[in-house]
C-alpha cells in the first residue's frame, strides 16, 4: 500500500514561504513525478512527504492514517538522494543490510534479502566492495538496493540520475521503470529532465514557486496544458508561444504551437520567416525561425533530411487543430 | 619545473639548512649516546670511560624505571580518553547552530594558548589550592571536606591539567570533521530507522575514525614529553614521575649525567617503538 495524500501542507523556512498550502492525492501504485524549474521546492516537497522537513502546517496522510508528525523511519518509506548518501565505511552488503538491521531482523531474513535484492540489481560481484570503489551507477544502484530491501509503502527519489552520464541515464531511467513495473509500488520522482518526466510518469505534477500548477498524465499535460507555463515547460524543445496581432486573429492573447505542429513549404503558408541556427540530429532536424513581427525566433521541427540551410526562406503554416490558446493571464482558453 | 640545473641549484641552496639541521640532531644525540657509556658524575668529578652496557642495565633495573613506564602510561591513556571522548562532545556541541558561536569557539580553543609552565601554576594555586583555591570553595559552600588534589590525588590532577591543555586541540580536529559529514548521510540513516544513538555509532563515529587516530597520534608524541606540568606541580612525588622527569632527575639532581644519557636513549627507543606502532595502525586507518 502506498497511498499519500498532501492536505493544505505549506512551508515556510523563517519568514519565506517555499510552499503555500498545498492539496496532492498519490495513489497506490502511481510513478509520480516532480517537474519545475529549479528551487520551486521540489525536494522540499520531497522531505516533507519523507519526514525530514516539518510542515509549517496543514496534513500528510500515508494510507489513509495521519503521518504528519511521524518521523521518517516509521512513515514506511525509503529515499534515494542526489548523492546516493551512501555509508562510505561500510560494504556494499552492509549498506544494504542497514535498513534491516535497524529494524531489529534476523540475521538469516536480512542475507536472504539482500541476496535477493543484489541479483535482482546486478550488484552481485561488487557485495563485498566499499562505496569509494563503486562507479556512479554502481552507487546509484547500491541506494535502490537500500531502498527495495525495506520493502517500503513507497519510493522517494530525488533527482536520481543527474549525476550520471547520458548513456547510464537512459539505462537506468528504464531499470528503475521496470522496477516499478515489478514490485507495483507508489513512486515519486523528483527530476527536471523532460524526457524522465515523460517516459517515467503516470502522474506527472508541475510546480512552479511551490504551487501546483497542473497534474496529470504526462500525454494530458502535453496535449491541454493548463497555462502558458506547463505549455512551455512540457515538451522538448519548447512550445513556441505567440502574442500580439496573430493570436489576436485566434481570438486569445497568446498562442502556443508546438515545433512539431507545422507544415512547411517552399511555396506558401501563413508565416513566412528567414532560418537561423539549425540543429542537425539525424532523426530530426530543429530550426530557428526569425518571421517578421514575431517577439521571438519559432522552434520548427523537420524531418531528418529536409534540404534547407541557413539564409534560406521558409514558409510555415501551424496545425490548426493543435493550436493552444490562452488569456491574458496565461490561462487556457477551450 | 625539475630541470637537472633547476634541482642542482635546489640542492645548493637547501644544503645550509639540511647541514644546521643535521648538526642540530647529530650532536646532541651523539654527545648522549658517548655520555651513557661513562661514569659521568660532574660534582663528584668522576668522568671515566668504558661503561659499557653499565648505565642501561642499572637505569632498567631500578625499580623507578619500570613506576615510570607505569606513570607514563597512566598519564597518556588518561589525558587520551579525557580529550578525544570531550572532544567528541563539544564538537558535536560546537557543531549546533547556538547564538555567539564564533566567540564561543575561539573560547574554546583559548587554552591551547596558555603556556605549560602558566596554565600548571593557575591549576596548581587558582583550583586545586586546598585552602584558597576554587575547588576548595565549592566544596566548603556544599559542606564537604576540601581536597588536596596535588597529594589525595596526584597524578589524576595532572592528567586534568594536561587534558584541559589539549582538550581544544581534539576538539578543533574533530570539530571539523564533523562538519564535513554529509549531511545527506545522516537523513538516509533517519529514514532507514537508525535513532540518534545509532546515527552517532554507524555514522558519525566512523566518519570520525580517521580524525581520532591523527588526534591520537599527535598528542602521543607530545604528551610523552611533558615535562612541566609534573615539574611546577607535584616535582615528580606521589607516584608523578614519568619517563622523561625519571630522566631529568637522574641527570640534573643526581648529578649522574651517565645514568640520565642512559635513560635519556632509552626514552628516545621506547618513544620510537611507539610511534611505529601507531603510524600502523594510523597508516591502516587513513588507506581505508
Ligand atoms: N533549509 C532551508 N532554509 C531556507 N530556505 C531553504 C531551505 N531549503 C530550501 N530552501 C529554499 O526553498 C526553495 C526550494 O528549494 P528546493 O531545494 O525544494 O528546490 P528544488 O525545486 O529542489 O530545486 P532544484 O531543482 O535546484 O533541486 C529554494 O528557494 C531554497 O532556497
Ligand atoms: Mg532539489
Amino acid at each position: 500500500m502506498g497511498r499519500i495524500t498532501l492536505d493544505k501542507v505549506r512551508k515556510a523556512f523563517g519568514d519565506v514561504e517555499v510552499i503555500p498550502p498545498l492539496d496532492l492525492r498519490i495513489e497506490d501504485g502511481e510513478f509520480v513525478v516532480f517537474v519545475g524549474p529549479s528551487g520551486c521546492g521540489k525536494s522540499t516537497l520531497l522531505r516533507l512527504i519523507a519526514g525530514l522537513e516539518d510542515v509549517s502546517g496543514g496534513e500528510i496522510r500515508i494510507d489513509g492514517t495521519d503521518a504528519t508528525h511521524l518521523s521518517p523511519a516509521k512513515r514506511g518509506l525509503a529515499m534515494v538522494f542526489q548523492s546516493y548518501a551512501l555509508y562510505p565505511h561500510m560494504t556494499v552488503r552492509k549498506n544494504i543490510a542497514f535498513p534491516l538491521k535497524m529494524a531489529g531482523m534476523d540475521k538469516a531474513e536480512i542475507d536472504r534479502r539482500v541476496d535477493g535484492a543484489a541479483k535482482v540489481l546486478n550488484l552481485s560481484s561488487y557485495i563485498d566492495r566499499r562505496p569509494g570503489q563503486l562507479s556512479g551507477g554502481q552507487r546509484q544502484r547500491v541506494a535502490i538496493g537500500r531502498a527495495i530491501v525495506r520493502e517500503p509503502s513507497a519510493f522517494l527519489f530525488d533527482e536520481p540520475l543527474s549525476n550520471l552520464d547520458a548513456a547510464l541515464r537512459v539505462g537506468m531511467r528504464l531499470e528503475i521503470s521496470e522496477l516499478h513495473k515489478r514490485l507495483a509500488t507508489t513512486m515519486i520522482y523528483v527530476t527536471h529532465d523532460q524526457v524522465e518526466a515523460m517516459t517515467m510518469a503516470d502522474k506527472i505534477v508541475v510546480l512552479r514557486a511551490g504551487h501546483i500548477e497542473q497534474v496529470g498524465s504526462p500525454l494530458e499535460l502535453y496535449r491541454t496544458p493548463r497555462n502558458t507555463f506547463v505549455a512551455g515547460f512540457i515538451g522538448s524543445p519548447k512550445m513556441n508561444l505567440i502574442e500580439g496581432a496573430e493570436a489576436e486573429k485566434h481570438g486569445a492573447h497568446t498562442i502556443g504551437v508546438r515545433p512539431e505542429h507545422f507544415q512547411i513549404s517552399a511555396e506558401g503558408g501563413t508565416w513566412t520567416g528567414t532560418i537561423g541556427v539549425s540543429e542537425h540530429l539525424g532523426s530530426d532536424t530543429f530550426f530557428h525561425v526569425t518571421v517578421p513581427g514575431f517577439a521571438e525566433p519559432l522552434t520548427i521541427r523537420a524531418g531528418g533530411e529536409v534540404d534547407l540551410h541557413y539564409g534560406d526562406t521558409i514558409h510555415l503554416t501551424p496545425d490548426a487543430s493543435q493550436i493552444h490558446r490562452f488569456d491574458a493571464k496565461g490561462l487556457r482558453l477551450s | 619545473m625539475a630541470t637537472q640545473h633547476s634541482r642542482s641549484a635546489a640542492r645548493a641552496m637547501m644544503a645550509p639548512a639540511v647541514f644546521l639541521l643535521l648538526v642540530w640532531m647529530l650532536v646532541p644525540l651523539i654527545l648522549t649516546l658517548w655520555f651513557s657509556t661513562l661514569d659521568y658524575r660532574p660534582l663528584r668529578g668522576t668522568f671515566d670511560c668504558c661503561e659499557g652496557l653499565g648505565n642501561y642495565v642499572r637505569f632498567v633495573s631500578s625499580s623507578a624505571f619500570w613506576d615510570s613506564i607505569l606513570t607514563t602510561l597512566q598519564l597518556l591513556g588518561g589525558v587520551l580518553l579525557i580529550t578525544v571522548v570531550g572532544g567528541i562532545g563539544l564538537a558535536i556541541l560546537l557543531d549546533q547552530p547556538i547564538w555567539g558561536q564564533g566567540v564561543v569557539r575561539i573560547l574554546v580553543i583559548a587554552p591551547f594558548f596558555v603556556m605549560p609552565t602558566v596554565s600548571a601554576l593557575v591549576w596548581k594555586n587558582m583550583f586545586m589550592n586546598p585552602v584558597n583555591g576554587l575547588f576548595a570553595h565549592a566544596f566548603k559552600a556544599v559542606g564537604l571536606e576540601p581536597v588536596d588534589w596535588l597529594s589525595q590525588f596526584p597524578l589524576f590532577s595532572i592528567i586534568l591539567i594536561v587534558s584541559w591543555q589539549w582538550l581544544p586541540f581534539a576538539t578543533l580536529i574533530l570539530l571539523t570533521a564533523i562538519q564535513s559529514l554529509d549531511s545527506e548521510q545522516l537523513e538516509a540513516a533517519e529514514m532507514d530507522g537508525a535513532g540518534p544513538l545509532s546515527r552517532f555509532g554507524y555514522i558519525t563515529l566512523p566518519h570520525l575514525a580517521r580524525s581520532i587516530t591523527v588526534v591520537v597520534l599527535i598528542q602521543t608524541i607530545f604528551l610523552l614529553s611533558i615535562f612541566a606540568e609534573i615539574f611546577v606541580t607535584t616535582g615528580g612525588a606521589f607516584g608523578t614521575r614519568t619517563l622523561t622527569y625519571l630522566v631529568y632527575q637522574r641527570v640534573i639532581e643526581s648529578q649522574n649525567v651517565g645514568l640520565g644519557s642512559a635513560g635519556g636513549i632509552i626514552a628516545v627507543i621506547l618513544a620510537n617503538i611507539v610511534a611505529a606502532i601507531l603510524m600502523r595502525v594510523v597508516g591502516k586507518n587513513l588507506d581505508a
